[in-house]
């Protein structure tokens, strides 16, 4: 037999039937775009979890003043005091798996340039936070180890408070802004990070000595938190071991003494997280499948209901002269057409429906490969099954069977 | 005259099973047509006529008997062997057309030769074309199936059944849905092809047709009740060209 005859053959057929062969194709479309788009949409949420997680450093270590929080129990303000700035002499000293080391003290507060004011915090930490907290310096420069020192009232700002209190324009370095009556000198700006993953601003931010911070603004001897970071991410465990060691015994701890603080890796954290996207990627992978599974049956249905149609017409076929395998080749050109030209179209609908939420709702995205093959290849297999499967049927039959078939 | 022997059958019965009862559509049907003959089978509704006319066209199995087409037992041939007969020596016009739906005219009259890999395009639509002509539907060339009327479906099926220039033609009720004068129009070209030697064997209701048959084999619950030779085979053409026109 003649294969240009046969794709002829199966042309015509599927040119005699648009309405049958759209129908079976929009099965396809639907199964193959959505698995595409849900599973775009959840793993690109995974993914910029994880990449605000190492935005915000892979090694980075928090030590927070207080046991460790159990079932959400308030705890008394006194625990809260436990972290002195002797623990971060202590760290700095002794810690060998450490590469930088920062206290943070906070306070919220009002900052006035004039007639402009914006609502926002001041963060008292040490010139390493900008390495552990992967912050850049855009103009200026960063506060030294003399500012801590001496406590001087210097600030670097971030972006988002730039905009707010100087909204013409002007650069920011050099002038005076005032925080809660405290008048601050800006010696830098932050490079813009943007928002995290997470929604937060992370340009909404203002840097100052700890020093300053505690004593001039709080009035307080206690630091509120230490951000470490580890030489490297492999020792972020080693690293926790020990600043637990030092601190323990800073703290001259017995032996039977619980922590009067609380060691946090970034690490756990972003497993805390990940797991709650994770259980968003399986929750879209659930709908995606049923999706498939609805694609499948309607696939299915498209096939099956029109059996008759083409039962009738392979024997009529066979009636003038086609033979079993002529059947089956037409059958399976017809329906490997329609199977790949709809699994095509649905790639590329749901690579742009993925990309339309990307550029309409500003949801991060990443298309899998993975996804795109296997609901290709499932619906597409569906499709050319249970096209060549009645196919296959009909022309076991005899001719004139075949054609009486209802 | 030819006196090959082309169809053969022995004692051929068809029993179909109609839940538990079993229906006798033939019961032990036997007779020869040689090459070249022009048959017509007669018998009332339901005598067997079409039931036997698919078996002879390698439509359907036997239920028993043996059925030579060509010298060689049908039973004994492969699927594909068979498929190969139907396209290349017999052309069979169904009682209810079986055209294609949703197709045109002129693709319903290409189908067998698109089964048939020797047949170029070209020489294929120039044949669908003259089998077209030769029924008188030259113009209905790119209708469908569903914008004809009953006469035209049955002749594009004669047409249908005439490209591949098989052996045998055999048709079933093949002027069943037309007036006389195309009736006879259809008979006038089935003699032409007898005189071509071709074989044909033609079921109709109608007595009048067996005087243009060489032969006329008569149907009755599923038996044959009777088998005469025609030697005074009458023009249709003749008749043909004494019917009226109508004016339109
Ligand atoms: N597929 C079938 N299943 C059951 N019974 C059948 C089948 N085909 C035919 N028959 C029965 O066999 C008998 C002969 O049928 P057939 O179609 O051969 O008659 P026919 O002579 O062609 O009649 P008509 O002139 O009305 O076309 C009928 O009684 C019919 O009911
Ligand atoms: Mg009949």
């Amino acid at each position: 037999m003649n294969i240009a005859n046969l794709f002829k053959i199966a042309l015509r057929a599927l040119a005699n039937n648009k309405m049958r062969c759209f129908l079976t194709m929009l099965g396809i479309i639907i199964g193959v775009g959505s698995v595409i788009t849900m599973l775009a949409i959840g793993q690109g949420s995974k993914q910029s979890i994880k990449e605000s997680i190492s935005e915000m450093g892979s090694n980075m270590i928090m030590i927070m003043p207080g046991t460790e929080e159990r079932g959400g129990v308030r705890q008394s303000s006194d625990n809260m005091q436990t972290l002195k700035p002797a623990d971060y002499k202590e760290l700095q000293d002794n810690s060998s798996y450490l590469k930088g080391i920062s206290p943070q003290v906070n306070s919220s507060g009002q900052f006035i340039n004039g007639a402009n004011n914006y609502p926002s915090q001041i963060y008292g930490v040490s010139p390493d936070y900008l390495d552990i907290r992967k912050l850049e310096v855009d103009e200026g420069s960063m506060f030294t180890d003399r500012d801590i020192q001496s406590a001087s009232k210097v600030c670097i700002v971030g972006k988002t408070v730039i905009d707010e209190l100087f909204p013409d324009g002007t650069s920011p370095v050099g002038k005076v802004i005032r925080f809660n009556k405290i008048p601050f000198t800006i010696i830098g700006t932050l490079k813009a990070k943007g928002y995290n993953s997470m929604g937060q601003d992370q340009d909404d931010v203002v840097l100052a000595p700890y020093t300053t911070v505690m004593k001039r603004i709080l009035a307080i001897d206690y630091i509120q938190g230490l951000f470490c970071s580890a030489i490297s991410e492999d020792q972020t465990q080693d690293a926790i071991d020990e600043i637990t060691e030092l601190i323990r015994k800073d703290h001259k701890l017995k032996t039977s003494d619980d922590n009067d603080f609380t060691v946090r890796s970034q690490e756990e954290l972003s497993s805390m997280m990940s797991s709650t996207s994770d259980m968003m990627t399986i929750l879209l992978a659930c709908i995606a499948g049923i999706s498939l599974l609805v694609g499948g049956i309607g696939i299915m249905n498209i096939m099956y209901v029109s059996v008759t149609e083409r039962t009738r017409e392979i024997g009529l076929r066979m009636s003038i002269g086609a033979r079993g395998k002529d059947i089956l080749a037409q059958f399976l050109i017809e329906s490997t057409i329609i199977s790949i030209t709809g699994g095509i179209i649905g790639v590329i609908l749901g690579c742009g429906a993925a990309f339309g939420v990307k550029a309409i709702l500003n949801w991060p995205i990443s298309i899998q490969f993975y996804s795109v093959v296997l609901s290709f290849v499932v619906c597409t297999f569906t499709g050319v099954f249970f096209g060549w499967y009645p196919a296959k049927k009909a022309s076991n039959l005899d001719p004139i069977e075949a054609l009486r078939y209802e | 005259m030819a006196n090959k022997e082309i169809i053969r059958l022995d004692n051929i019965r068809r029993y179909f099973k109609v839940g538990s009862e079993e229906v006798h559509a033939l019961r032990g049907v036997s007779f020869t047509i040689f090459e070249g003959e022009f048959v017509t089978i007669m018998g009332t509704s339901g005598s067997g006529k079409s039931t036997l006319l698919n078996l002879l066209g390698c439509l359907d199995t036997p239920t028993s008997g043996e059925y030579y087409l060509d010298g060689v037992a049908v039973r004994k041939m492969g699927r594909n062997e068979r498929a190969m007969m139907r396209n290349r020596k017999i052309g069979f016009v169904f009682q209810s057309y079986n055209l294609l739906p949703k197709t045109t005219a002129i693709e319903n009259v290409e189908l067998p030769l698109l089964y048939n890999s020797a047949v170029s395009s070209k020489e294929r639509s120039r044949r669908a074309m003259e089998a077209l002509e030769h029924v008188g539907l030259a113009d209905r060339v790119h209708h469908k199936s569903n914008q004809m009327s009953g006469g035209q479906q049955q002749r594009v099926a004669i047409a249908r059944a005439l490209v591949n220039d098989p052996v045998i033609i055999l048709a079933d009720e093949a002027t069943g849905n037309l007036d006389t004068r195309t009736s006879y129009s259809i008979i006038v070209l089935f003699q032409e092809l007898y005189k071509k030697g071709r074989t044909i064997i033609f079921v109709t209701h109608n007595p009048e047709l067996s005087k243009y048959s060489s032969r006329n084999i008569v149907l009755r619950d599923g038996k044959v009740i009777a088998n005469t030779q025609n030697d005074d085979i009458k023009s249709a053409e003749e008749v043909y060209k004494s019917l009226p026109k109508e004016e339109d």
